[in-house]
């Protein structure tokens, strides 16, 4: 590292610059610079659809250390657009590497910088909020003034329609394990690798939709039930997804939603959404289950959030619906269900890849729903 | 959910004294618990005879028994206390014992008193071995594939499936006998015939090895809502097969992925769940394959652990705190996040930091001992460091050692060096093993090699290989510009180990006025749990260096209330533990009390002195000199800093004083130059004739030559001694020219730097120990007390009595004498500590040390006095007269005086000798000498000197005996007033044994006994007796000045091997056979440390 070291910026529109040193691919590239508190799994991270046009920064400090390896990927590619780390490992050592970090960030043209002050960034990035910036190294590297203009130039994340750049050309379907119990339509607006993975082993056959589905692709599948995917950008722009959500309620089709898909649910149930600060991005982070009191501890990786009550019930086109969950931490909604129509969804990941495995259980809530539906 | 409201009153049970495996991290947690209990309303009682723990400090229970953790004395509390509840989980192993105990012989039952935390059923299924191993088989777990076999064939057919090596145990054998690795066919068939013949039920268990797998830890907690939580995770550096007290740790785990990750997490959740710990915290162990990523789980502890203590201060999550909480009923969510104030506690801490804790070894006390690490622990202690980085914290850790190396090229090579010599050391686990491995990698080695020969990740290798090419880098450099020198202190290296790489900077001086004048300083960062995610209220800190000249440092200004930096006494070590903690955690109380901002800096992770709650800032740093400057600097930038006290922490800060006033630093207190009148042998000797004190002849020399000059000059038996020593290091009674010889010659570092010190002994003294207060104009006597042991043992591993038990007042005025015009002399601002021989009336002086001593808390508790509470005061200023006024201190007289009524309190060591083994598996010398070798203490205190010895010999042995044989033998001088406690021994029913003369004597007298063969008699005589176990007690006075008195030490020797008691004074039979009496009636009863420091100071008030 140390011969071959050559500078790397990381400019933020406020200004401030953070110095450190090139690393995976030389360049310019921009995005909303946002924290992730996660210790382990940073090639799921990476491969997360819904940190697209996001600079991530690894708050912990030694990353690459297990290497890449063939089967963690949560999608085809890598999606952020802009890696940012403190100590990346030379050697990697895990009995299922088969490369490294480094050269995983390189082949997908993915900018990084390390030994970046990490600490200090996401204090800044806690008190003045997630942000827009640029990663600058190679030629790329310029005086602060150009690299700040440029980074005042990149589009802004609220507004941000993305899950169209990420999701399926086509649909395909994701068979059950074993016997097939159920079939789902699921709306790709960002989907990870580990969700139709998880319903498989509940005998679930899903077939993976493009974000542009409509009510009639969804019936088409003759579908027990439909899943929202997790996925990036501003949920106030998903007026399509949210328009076939309520196409699916109205018809009374058993609904799970995680993560961009909660925002959706909510939406079409009348909820509100809006920006948070600085976003939950991490595997810590607890949510209380409102109906029983229980904590579960999960990954999470949103930077919008819903706007609602814990346990209070409210009217919707649908009938009653209820915050189902919130997070202790700053009683941000993690989740609302219908009360009337088979719907629910969850703020945080399920699927959990990268991420504590506590709340698996709610794929079974859906199959339990599907089931009863029948 | 909210607290219970059916628990109003908790007994909580300690771990008693500190031995290996278990030390001061119960004292964190217990302390945690106590004050958590009282916090929330609920009436704590508390038992624990280890007097050195800040938990038995009276005020931090409501009713504090410091009795013996046994199962009769717990009834008895409980009997006393009736508590609704017992919470036994923080309390170690032995608490855990102590509860299966006391429920086993129906004592829970009797008083309806409730298990909180673990239950029974709980504690067991985690404890036993099998039904441990079929709940992880039932959650889909794995453990190591083991079978029980009855025969070789099936012992074969067995092996063929699991593949060798395996491990061999024999089922219903004593203390593991017969159980070992075979590698090889040939291993198998001897080591199983034998441990099938050895087996009463002809039965071995063949298990799979994991040695050399991949070693981790998770700690998690569970509230009665079963949510779980991970609290962290730990990697061990030493691959399986090293106890995991004795590997180099780090966390969070540094090579495992996400996947990886959450299978162990979900492993570990689901055997928490089925062992049934209903609340608190514990501990599991995985090993992990490092080719095929084949996992399974080792152990789990049902309570908290040393590892807890880690996991603790390495996330800043306080999970004794958390449990004593949850104990009581409330769940995760209704606990908030001391540090954020915001967050609840149902979170799992995640850190941007890297820890690594490196064990303490003391293997140089115990000549003969096999260094090899294996998997039963010898370290008896730790240092912790946090840094950005792994190599960052390495460093840090390595310095904060203590030893004399302080990080990587800070010592010479041993020589020879090579590659293949190197490699092949790396084999056998060993202390230092990662300095072997940077030389291997040094020699050439490459990354793969040493892999294959220490079994440590790859991973790991390389960051230290790393360090290697930086070290190639800054030799090489032209000049060492800011940008290297900032990647040099990056990586962790001290400005000492730089400047070994760099001569022409003169030193680690010359390189830090570099790094100043180039701007190369650390920044603070905060340990917060949740790397940064939310604003932290707690300041504890950690330095690190970044590479961006302009990195933020978080150490908030405080300009209101002067700063008093304490200064810690590092890793536990044989001479310096728990004992300078209490001291250390007293002063942070009493300073903040008195209206200072208090900064504490320690780098022990099993401290109650480095639990964030303790001090208004802690810094958890190595203390080193470096380090040290730079913390008093970040606070000088911060605030005013009003002095740094250096005298409760032990030799260790008392070390760094002189190069701290030197440089600028205020130290308060005993200045340096009063410290260094006390420490040279010379100037203090100059401080004794100007006052007119007599001190036993001695003279110094730097060869043997003039080592026999001197020793022929005073006559033998002489006191040989390095100078500047803690602990009595390297002392040695030497009785004649032989010896002396032999002694210069190991003592390879004598030099004209190094003198050796040789004393005149004083043979069948009195030993005295005194702990002072002085602020100048008066002199507070904390305490005198009277060595119940013969002379020539350390005062460390020596039984005390306080107040003194045969010392009349002639004595104790010429004690308050010599004391007063020491303190006065060397100029004592604070403790100090004086140790006297009184010999034929005459009050030798033998040391002074201005500092804390590690009677301190002892003394402290059993005199109502908070000694190092009033030195802290001192050294800032307060006089013992305000002191008296403010009722710190008693109004008049002081531990020198204390009432006819007063208690006695009896203090006797703990000894680790059964730990070590030598290469060929027989059991250490356990001589005690004038150098220490114990690692912990207990207390016993009753009205009566017989009780109270009683007390503290059933403390640290089990207990006195109640019948069979007891061995007398004593000197002539002796015989006549042995004959009346022996006597009184025979009518209680025990046998009495003894050597012909003593045998003599006792029948003339009407005794009956039998005679025994002296040791050197020939077979079957009172050492082969003793090691038999066929001796109950052991009453051997020495025999005066004929000649060696190695036959005495070797029943001694004997003796502690088996841990029975062995009298060696007169005072002492008398003391024990009162004891045995009381036992024997059962009258010991137990009272609580607040009643008897409340009618101690009614007394003393004279009311």
């Amino acid at each position: 590292m140390s011969d071959t070291s050559s500078p790397a910026a990381l400019v933020l529109e406020d200004g401030r610059v953070f110095p450190g040193e090139a690393y995976g691919a030389r360049g310019a590239s921009f995005g909303e610079v946002v924290f992730c508190t996660a210790m382990t799994g940073y090639q799921e991270t990476l491969t997360d659809p819904s940190y697209h046009r996001q600079i991530v920064v690894q708050t912990a400090p030694q990353i690459g250390n297990t290497g890449w390896n063939g089967e963690d990927d949560e999608s085809a590619r890598i999606w952020v657009s802009g890696y940012v780390v403190r100590d990346p490992a030379r050697v990697p050592s895990n009995w299922r590497s088969t490369g490294t970090l480094d050269a995983a960030l390189v082949d997908g043209g993915v900018i990084g910088i390390s030994g970046v002050d990490t600490r200090s960034l996401t204090r800044h990035l806690r008190e003045r909020g997630a942000m827009r910036a640029g990663v600058f190294s190679g030629e790329a590297l310029r005086d602060r003034d150009a690299m700040v203009a440029r980074v005042l130039e990149s589009p802004k994340m609220a507004g941000s329609e993305l899950a169209g750049e990420v999701t399926t050309a086509e649909a395909y379907v994701v068979p059950a394990d074993g016997e097939r119990r159920f079939r789902v339509a699921a709306i790709d607006l960002g989907i990870k690798s580990n969700t139709p993975r998880m319903l498989a082993a509940r005998g679930v056959e899903t077939h993976v939709l493009p974000s542009t589905a409509t009510i009639d692709d969804v019936l088409a599948v003759e579908p027990d039930g439909v899943f929202l995917s997790n996925g990036p950008g501003d949920p106030a722009t998903a007026d399509g997804p949210v328009a076939l959500t309520r196409a699916v309620l109205e018809r009374e089709i058993p609904l799970f939603g995680i993560c961009f898909g909660n925002q959706i649910l909510g939406r079409a149930l009348g909820l509100d959404t809006y920006k948070l600060r600085y976003g939950h991005r991490g595997v810590n982070i607890p949510v209380i289950d409102v109906a029983t009191g229980k904590v579960a501890i999960t990954s999470q990786n949103h930077g919008f959030a819903l706007a609602g009550e814990p346990g209070k019930p409210f009217d919707t086109p649908f009938g009653a619906a209820e915050v189902s969950h919130y997070c202790p931490n700053d009683g941000c909604v993690e989740g609302v269900r219908a009360l009337d129509v088979p719907a629910f969804s969850v703020q945080y990941h399920p699927e959990a890849a990268a991420g504590p495995h506590d709340a698996a259980d709610l794929f079974d809530r859906f199959a339990e729903l599907m089931e009863g539906n029948r | 959910m909210a607290k219970r409201e059916d628990i109003k009153h908790v007994l909580v049970i300690g771990s008693g004294p500190i031995v290996i495996g278990q030390a001061c991290e119960f004292d964190y947690s217990g302390t945690q618990a106590c004050r958590v209990l009282r916090e929330e309303g609920i009436r704590v009682s508390l038992v624990n005879s280890n007097p050195a723990t800040i938990m038995t400090d009276p005020e931090f229970a409501d009713a504090t028994y410091i009795e013996p953790i046994t199962p009769e004395f717990v009834e008895k509390v409980i009997a006393a206390e009736r508590p609704d509840a017992i919470l036994a989980t923080l309390g170690g192993q032995t608490a855990l014992n102590t509860a299966v105990a006391l429920h086993e012989r129906g004592t829970l039952a009797k008083y309806d008193v409730e298990l909180i935390g673990a239950d029974i059923d709980a504690i067991q299924r985690g404890e036993d071995r099998q039904k441990f191993k079929d709940i992880v088989a039932e959650i889909g777990g794995e453990t190591p594939r083991s079978r029980v076999c009855h025969s070789m064939a099936e012992v074969r057919e067995t092996v063929e499936e699991l593949g060798l090596p395996v491990v061999i145990r024999p089922s219903f054998t004593m203390g593991g006998l017969g159980s070992g690795l075979a590698y090889t066919a040939e291993d198998l068939e001897r080591l199983a015939s034998l441990g099938l013949t050895e087996s009463p039920v002809t039965e071995v268990l063949i298990e799979e090895s994991v040695l050399g797998w991949k070693e981790f830890e998770l700690e998690l907690m569970r509230d009665k809502r079963d949510n779980v939580v991970v609290i962290c995770s730990i990697e061990n550096i030493d691959a399986m097969g090293v106890h995991t007290g004795d590997s180099v740790t780090v966390a969070p785990a540094m090579t495992l992925t996400d996947r990886e990750y959450q299978h162990m997490r979900d492993v570990g959740i689901d055997v928490l769940r089925a062992v049934g710990v209903e609340t608190g915290g514990c501990n599991i162990q995985f090993a992990i394959h490092p080719q095929t990523g084949r996992m399974v789980v080792i152990e789990m502890n049902p309570r908290v652990s040393r590892s807890s203590a880690l996991a603790s201060k390495a996330t800043g999550f306080p999970i004794a705190k958390i449990a004593a909480k949850l104990a009581i009923g409330y769940t995760l969510d209704e606990i908030t996040n001391d540090i954020t104030k915001e967050t609840p506690a149902s979170f799992e801490p995640t850190l941007d930091y890297v820890v690594v804790k490196v064990p303490r070894f003391a293997f140089e006390k115990f000549p003969g001992a096999d260094p090899t690490l294996t998997t039963t622990m010898k370290s008896v202690g730790e240092a912790m460091a946090i840094g950005r980085s792994f190599p960052e914290a390495l460093g840090k850790a390595l310095r904060s050692m203590e030893t004399k190396a302080a990080g990587f090229w800070t010592t010479p090579d041993p020589d020879p060096v090579t590659l293949d010599g190197a490699i092949d050391a790396l084999r056998t686990p060993h202390d230092g093993r990662l300095y072997t491995l940077e030389r291997a990698l040094r020699m050439g080695a490459t990354i793969d090699e040493v892999h294959q020969a220490s079994g440590i990740d790859p991973w790991f290798i390389d960051q230290i290989a790393a360090l290697e090419e930086l070290r190639a880098e800054i030799i090489d450099a032209p000049v060492l510009d800011g940008l290297l020198l900032r990647r040099a202190k990056r990586s962790g290296l001290s400005d000492r180990q730089i400047a070994a790489l760099r001569p022409e900077l003169a030193g680690e001086d010359g390189v830090r006025t570099l790094r100043h004048r180039l701007g190369v300083r650390p920044v603070y960062k905060t340990v917060d749990t949740c790397a940064a995610e939310f604003a932290a209220t707690t300041p504890y800190h950690y330095s690190a260096y970044e590479l961006d000249p302009d990195a933020e440092t978080e150490v908030a200004p405080q300009r209101d209330r002067p700063k008093v930096l304490i200064l810690g006494s590092g890793p536990n070590r044989i001479g310096q533990g728990i004992e300078f903690d209490y001291s250390c955690v007293h002063a942070a109380m009493a300073l903040r009390e008195a209206g200072f901002e208090t900064v504490m800096v320690n780098c022990n992770p099993e401290t109650v002195s480095t639990d964030y709650d303790t001090s208004d800032r802690l810094y958890f740093e190595p203390l080193t000199f470096e380090d040290v400057l730079e913390v008093v600097h970040a606070e000088q930038v911060s605030g005013t800093v009003a002095g740094v006290v250096v005298q409760l922490g032990g030799q260790t800060p008392l070390g760094l004083a002189q190069r701290l006033a030197d440089a600028g630093v205020p130290i308060v207190g005993t200045p340096p130059e009063a410290i260094h009148l006390a420490e040279d042998r010379g100037a203090f000797g100059d401080v004794l004739t100007g006052a007119g004190l007599p001190a036993p002849k001695y003279g110094t020399a730097t060869s043997f030559a003039g080592a026999k000059r001197i020793a022929d000059e005073i006559g033998y038996p002489v006191l040989v001694r390095p100078s500047y020593v803690l602990g009595g290091r390297g002392m040695e009674i030497v009785y004649d020219e032989g010896s002396l010889a032999g002694y210069i010659e190991r003592a390879t570092e004598v030099s004209p730097e190094h003198p050796v010190l040789v004393d005149r002994f004083l043979d069948d003294a009195i030993e005295i120990d005194v702990d002072a207060l002085c602020d100048g104009t008066e002199v507070y006597l904390g305490g005198v007390m009277e060595h119940i042991e013969e002379a020539g043992i350390h005062s460390g591993d020596s039984a005390c009595a306080l107040p003194p038990i045969t010392l009349g007042k002639m004595d104790l005025d010429a004690v308050r004498r010599s004391t007063e015009a020491i303190a006065f002399g060397v100029g004592v601002r604070g403790l100090l500590n004086v140790q006297y021989a009184l010999k034929d009336d005459v009050l030798y002086v033998l040391e002074a040390n201005p500092r804390a001593s590690r009677t301190v808390p002892f003394v402290s508790k059993a005199t109502a006095a908070p000694l190092a509470k009033a030195a802290a005061r001192v050294m800032l200023g307060a006089t013992i007269a305000e002191l008296r006024a403010e009722g710190m201190l008693n109004a008049v007289g002081d531990g020198a005086e204390l009432p006819e009524g007063a208690p006695v309190a009896v203090k006797e060591a703990v000894l680790p000798f059964h730990r070590f083994r030598t290469k060929d598996g027989q059991g250490v010398d356990s001589l005690l000498s004038p150098e220490m070798k114990s690692t912990g203490e207990v207390m016993g205190i009753d009205y009566s000197f017989g009780t109270a010895f009683a007390k503290s010999q059933t403390a640290s042995y089990g207990s006195l005996p109640g019948s069979g044989k007891v061995f007398v033998s004593v000197a002539n001088r002796d015989k006549r007033a042995i004959i009346f406690p022996v006597k009184r021994l025979a009518d209680l029913g025990f046998e009495i044994l003894a050597t012909s003369g003593t045998a003599l004597v006792l029948r003339r007298n009407g005794i009956p006994c039998t005679v025994v063969r002296k040791h050197f008699e020939g077979a079957d005589n009172i050492v082969d007796l003793i090691r038999a176990g066929e001796v109950a007690m052991v009453v051997n006075t020495p025999y005066g000045n004929h000649g060696p008195r190695v036959d005495g030490y070797e029943i001694r020797t004997a003796a502690v091997s088996r841990d029975i008691p062995c009298i060696t004074t007169i005072q002492g039979a008398a003391a024990a056979v009162h004891g045995i009496e009381a036992m024997i009636r059962d009258d010991i009863g137990v009272r609580p440390l607040q009643e008897l420091q409340r009618a101690l100071r009614a007394e003393m008030a004279g009311e």
